[in-house]
């Protein structure tokens, strides 16, 4: 089965941006409205969902390769945990907002603001969506050749019965 | 308050379809209303943070749901259930609803959080130092990113781990059955 019919190929191509952008303003403005990391790498997983059940799994597989997704979910986890000791670094305590206390103030309400809680937002955002997106193409991986295993094991029993007949 | 006892009528009929139905695939539907009705219950609740977290993680799982579910046929389990398997889930479930009760009566009355009375509490502290002192507009962010931050590095730490584990074991067993069958 490689992908659907014409017409959810071609809805799919026009929204399919409109769910990622929708996913980086989630991510971006996480400090300043409703969202955040985590939603917002929920949403950017869910658009390559949408390729991959509109497109069939390769066409995901060539334009995000696992090695490369695996690669972001790894730097997200990092810059995660970086932030944190940056923190320790310049400000003398784990995870705190340096960036606002010192460096940065900012006005409250503007987009480069809140410090370090943007930065967060972003290494959350991605690593969530990497992830997500990892597990979901293990599982269609997975659930596809069991599929196959089911239909062999099947054919099989089918051919066998007919050999008796 | 009537939208929440609709709201909950709703998702308590959708859960008993969804647990007494035949049919896999309006079963799977069912647990996706829940889903829907729980994530209107938080917008009701004014907590558009988490509306959007469940309900975005709710379409993803059904997604995943109806992609397993779809074209392929389960086993139901047939015949008649066990007389004592039975007698007692009745009664684990009757000791639950009796604690819920109680549990309901003491809670404080709806829309006045009990840490709001008791001076100095945590959560007074966030709301009113939690612009000042992060400069996020957003006092969820800054709660879970800047007060909490150690709860959501250990969340983090426990979606990697889980997910790598989960991705490799998937994979390995895949491209395993592959070779088999090639």
């Amino acid at each position: 089965m490689e992908g659907m019919t014409v017409i959810v190929k071609t809805i799919a191509s026009w929204v399919k941006i409109l769910i990622f952008v929708f996913g980086i303003y989630i991510i971006l403005f996480g400090h300043l409205t409703p969202g955040g990391g985590f939603a917002g790498g929920v949403i950017l997983a869910s658009s390559y969902v949408l390729l991959m059940l509109a497109f069939g799994r390769k066409f995901v597989e060539q334009n995000l390769p696992l090695s490369l997704a695996s690669k972001l979910d790894c730097i997200g986890a990092f810059l995660f945990a970086l932030i944190a000791v940056l923190g320790l670094v310049y400000g003398g305590v784990f995870f705190v907002n340096f960036l606002y206390q010192k460096y940065l103030p900012g006005q409250p309400l503007e987009l480069i603001s809140a410090g370090t809680i943007p930065l967060s937002n972003i290494a959350i955002g991605l690593k969530v969506g990497a992830s997500l997106f990892l597990v979901i193409f293990a599982l269609s991986v997975c659930c596809k050749d069991l599929r196959y295993k089911d239909a062999k094991a099947e054919s099989a029993s089918n051919s066998s019965a007919n050999k008796k007949e | 308050m009537t939208e929440f006892y609709i709201l909950m009528v709703f998702m308590i009929i959708a859960a008993i379809i969804a647990v007494e139905t035949k049919n896999l695939l309006s079963s799977v539907i069912c647990v996706g209303a829940i889903g829907f009705g729980g994530s209107l219950m938080f917008l009701f609740l004014r907590a558009p943070d988490i509306a959007i977290t469940q309900i975005v993680v709710e379409v993803l799982g059904l997604i995943l749901l109806i992609r397993a579910t779809i074209s392929r046929d389960l086993t139901f389990i047939t015949g008649d259930r066990e007389f004592f398997g039975t007698v007692i889930s009745v009664v684990v479930v009757f000791v639950i609803f009796l604690a819920g009760v109680r549990v309901f009566e003491t809670l404080p009355e709806f829309g006045t959080p009990i840490f709001a009375q008791t001076p100095g509490a945590a959560s007074q502290t966030y709301i009113e130092k939690g612009l000042e002192e992060t400069g996020a507009a957003n006092l969820v962010a800054s709660v879970i990113l800047d007060f909490r931050a150690y709860d959501t590095l250990g969340e983090a730490t426990v979606l990697f781990t889980s997910i790598i584990g989960a991705t490799v074991i998937l994979l390995y067993k895949s491209r395993k059955r592959l070779e088999e069958s090639d």
